[in-house]
């Protein structure tokens, strides 16, 4: 297929850059044509020892012996860190010295996120709501970069970064109102549970299809780069996403296009059951970067501290120089993938129980607070208790709640309604009014 | 004509491969070309056109009009949207230097190159990135560079631009998007330089899906799509980039989205068609009317979706019978839609069962085009028949 476009491509270039010049006076046309001619036969013949490479593809040096690249994937690149898993600082020079109020906010927001994943991941097995994703695990990744980035900073996300929504400010109702798909619901109860999206936090709603959002996110800083308005865009994806062709294309139109961007890979370990050894055989995702001509790094995913330093640097250069950066962030997925998925089926309970117990973001984050004495057992247990007070209540207050009209299944499918949908409406009403009782119509506002 | 250069291109290379071909300058190739551009497409003798192009009468309401083809319109609608829309970008494989059917001559110079810019060679990323300039608030227009190769977008079309209003809540939307792609038969462009998708997004609520028969209503129609708050395919008739030649306006104007065109009035029989096969659908009627004496209402859709039901129904009910015709094949097109909702709506009115001229349910072939398209032959022998019913 490529070769057949691409001599068509040619034939349709030559085609026409024929018609222009054949428009162009006769003698101009010998000129030109002398001159390409000449050009062609005075090369003169040349010292091959001198010699550069002239290919237009690549700006490399001629080599005399044959050796393959190798990857390195033994010893890949390496993960930065701020803090061990005690949470204490091991480079003081990296130490970002956040004040006690932000740190205590990042704990707050981490932990509340964790309080509503236990909630409503509960509710699902009760089966009050029809599905959810917790975010066990990856908490640092999302609070950490959020932090780092500017409030009017446009986020895409995959579907486990709610932890951004939570920094900045979502409400716990409208979590909930998306989850119940009540009528409080932003999306309008349309979606699947976790699809969460912001207009007022530039959080862009999130969608199923995987990697979708990554050219959409290139997409989106051009045209803010274009604004001229110090914006930066951010997008969020799994290390199976960067699988899939839309990653691809994501990372080349941002560096070719030159767009204020960072691209945060959540680099978990699992997409569903497939391990990484099965997803790719270079050095992760990070890896990757470089060859798209992108400045990229790998992070530890776990270390809040690590996380909003790299993503804060990324910013920064992002919106300056225009141009896109990778940040691979390492951690480990705690929960199952999904409410429809048990991740025993593939992979071992002590191997999740490390993760949960020896090298957790949350816990590591409580080490460093511990250390500086901002937070004991007594707060500890004052916040759990306030923490799922605040999230019960929401939780009561959306279950409560009616679901949206019916009416809107037909909006907001175009801008406006359409002739055929206002009749598909009209005999859905007429339908229904015949059939009431057949129909759960009591649940539904009216 | 294409195909002529093409082969030309070919046999010429390969017998001056020894002294020209270092070279980079693709003029030069070609110019070297020339001297025999006169004498080959004579030997290589080919079929007519399947169509005879007929201008729309010039247009008097919208101020001074320049002669132009329909390649030419398509500039001229984006020049008119460049210059009153500042967020306006137009990317795609190509586009920089005019595109390889020149739809984008001079617009880089004229606005700039982060206006008017080459994306890297991949459509998803293409239709992905417009996604996200209109998310973002700025007017996108991408140009895939054949209709053919619009299928690697179809998961970003389809399940990403189409649905982007109505999942969110309308909190964001893809509405400033239009893709714009060459479509349908070129005379030689086989498997894929030919094809006519339409019907493959007829099928995906949220999209507006349009196609022009001549260079008037391509630029009326590109404008209202670039202006309409819904993402928007537009698909140009490439056998009509250069074929066609009307009196365009210079400065913008709309045709509305969504609204058939009665484009030649009968009462005997509907005919309906878009793009291209509106031309044949036209000559149809000349033939009906001299060989049979009979009167056939001609209708270009114009939009495929959300298309004009109450236009289409309201001629059959008049004329009773109804023939659509459609380049793409016949399974699965859109002509089974229009088809199935007439009769519906005009079950009392019918006298002759709908009939569909269409593609033959084949890939587009390469030589066997002549003998693939619905041409005036195939709908003449289905007047024919649906008039003797």
């Amino acid at each position: 297929m490529a070769t057949v476009r691409g001599l068509q491509k040619w034939v349709g270039i030559g085609f026409h850059a024929f018609r222009q010049r054949s428009a162009l006076n006769s003698s101009r046309v010998l000129q030109q044509r002398a001159f390409r001619l000449s050009g062609a036969r005075c090369q003169q013949p040349f010292d091959s020892s001198v010699e550069k490479p002239q290919f237009p593809g690549a700006s490399a040096e001629f080599v005399d012996h044959l050796e393959f690249i190798q990857p390195n994937v033994i010893s890949g690149i390496p993960i930065y860190r701020v803090m061990d898993r005690q949470g204490q600082i091991i480079n003081p020079s990296e130490d970002p010295k956040l004040p006690k109020e932000t740190v205590l906010n990042f704990y707050q927001k981490m932990t509340l996120l964790n309080t509503m994943d236990r909630i409503l991941y509960e509710s699902q097995r009760q089966g009050r709501i029809s599905f959810y994703m917790t975010n066990y695990g990856e908490e640092g990744t999302h609070i950490g970069s959020a932090a780092a980035l500017d409030p009017n900073d446009l986020v895409f996300g995959q579907y486990r970064e709610a932890g951004v929504l939570m920094y900045r400010g979502f409400p716990l109702d409208l979590f909930m109102a998306q989850c119940y798909a009540n009528a409080d619901d932003l999306g309008k109860g349309r979606q699947m549970p976790v699809h969460y999206g912001c207009r007022d936090l530039n959080f862009v709603t999130i969608s199923s299809p995987l990697a979708t959002q990554l050219p959409q996110a290139a997409g989106a800083a051009y045209a803010l780069k274009r604004e001229n308005s110090n914006r930066a865009v951010i997008c969020y994806f799994g290390e199976g996403a960067a699988s899939e062709g839309d990653a691809h294309a994501g990372f080349n139109f941002s560096a070719t296009l030159e767009c204020p961007l960072i691209f945060f890979c959540r680099n978990n370990g699992y997409a569903i059951s497939t391990p990484t050894n099965e997803q790719y055989r270079g050095d992760g995702i990070a890896a990757r970067g470089p060859g798209y001509g992108m400045l990229s790094i790998r992070v530890d995913g776990n270390d809040v501290f690590a996380v909003y330093n790299v993503t804060k640097e990324a910013r920064r250069r992002a919106v300056a120089e225009n141009q896109p950066f990778l940040i691979e962030a390492m951690t480990y997925r705690i929960g199952h993938h999904s409410t429809s998925d048990d991740s025993s089926a593939y992979r071992s309970v002590d191997e999740v129980n490390y993760w949960d117990k020896q090298d957790h973001p949350i816990s590591r984050l409580r080490h460093y607070m511990t250390a500086c004495g901002w937070w004991g057992e007594e707060e500890e247990r004052a916040w759990r208790k306030q923490s799922r007070k605040l999230v019960m209540e929401a939780f009561e207050r959306a279950e409560r709640r009616l679901k949206p009209h019916p009416d809107l299944m037909f909006t907001d499918v175009y801008n406006e309604m359409t002739p055929g949908l206002a009749q598909q409406k009209e005999s859905f009403w007429r339908h229904i009014q015949q059939y009431k009782e057949h129909y759960p119509l009591d649940l539904y506002e009216k | 004509m294409m195909a002529a250069v093409r082969l030309l291109c070919r046999t010429v290379s390969s017998s001056s491969s020894s002294s020209s071909c270092v070279h980079s300058g693709l003029g030069a190739t070609l110019l070297r070309l020339s001297p025999s551009c006169s004498s080959k497409p004579k030997t290589q003798k080919r079929h007519a056109a399947h169509f005879t192009y007929q201008p729309d009468p010039v247009p008097t309401k919208h101020g001074p009009t320049v002669k132009m083809n329909l390649f030419q319109s398509v500039t001229s609608a984006l020049d008119n949207t460049l210059a009153s829309d500042p967020t306006a970008v137009i990317f795609g494989e190509d586009v920089a230097f005019g595109g390889v059917f020149r739809c984008t001559v001079g617009l880089r110079d004229k606005y700039g190159k982060d206006r008017v810019f080459n994306t890297p060679l991949c459509e998803q990323g293409i239709v992905g990135f417009g996604i996200g300039v209109a998310a973002a608030g700025a007017t996108a227009i991408a140009e895939i560079q054949f209709a053919d190769y619009i299928f690697p977008a179809f998961d970003q079309i389809v399940n990403e631009a189409a649905k982007y209003r109505y999942r969110s809540g309308n909190l964001y939307d893809s509405g400033n998007l239009t893709i714009r792609a060459p479509w349908g038969c070129v005379g030689h462009g086989s498997l894929y330089h030919s094809q006519s998708p339409e019907a493959f997004f007829a099928h995906c609520p949220g999209l507006k899906v349009v196609v022009p028969r001549g260079p008037i209503q391509a630029k009326g129609l590109l404008l209202s799509c670039i202006a309409d708050k819904n993402p928007c395919i537009f698909f140009e008739p490439k056998i009509l980039y250069r074929a066609a030649v009307e009196q365009v306006p210079t400065e913008p104007y709309h045709i509305p989205l969504s609204q058939a065109e009665v484009v030649q009035e009968g009462s005997d029989m509907t005919l309906v068609a878009w793009g291209t096969q509106v031309h044949v659908m036209r000559e149809v009627a000349t033939m009906a009317q001299e060989k049979l004496g009979v009167s056939c209402e001609v209708i270009d859709l114009r939009t495929i979706l959300p298309w004009d039901i109450e236009t289409v129904c309201k001629s059959v009910v008049k004329t009773g019978r109804l023939l659509i015709s459609h380049e793409a094949p016949v399974t699965g097109g859109f002509a089974a839609e229009i088809s199935s909702t007439v009769q519906e709506q005009c079950f009392l009115n019918l006298e002759a069962p709908i009939t569909r001229v269409c593609g033959y349910d084949t890939p587009f072939p390469h030589i066997f085009e002549p003998f693939y398209i619905p041409d005036k032959w195939k709908c003449f022998e289905a007047v024919k028949r649906m008039i003797n019913y």
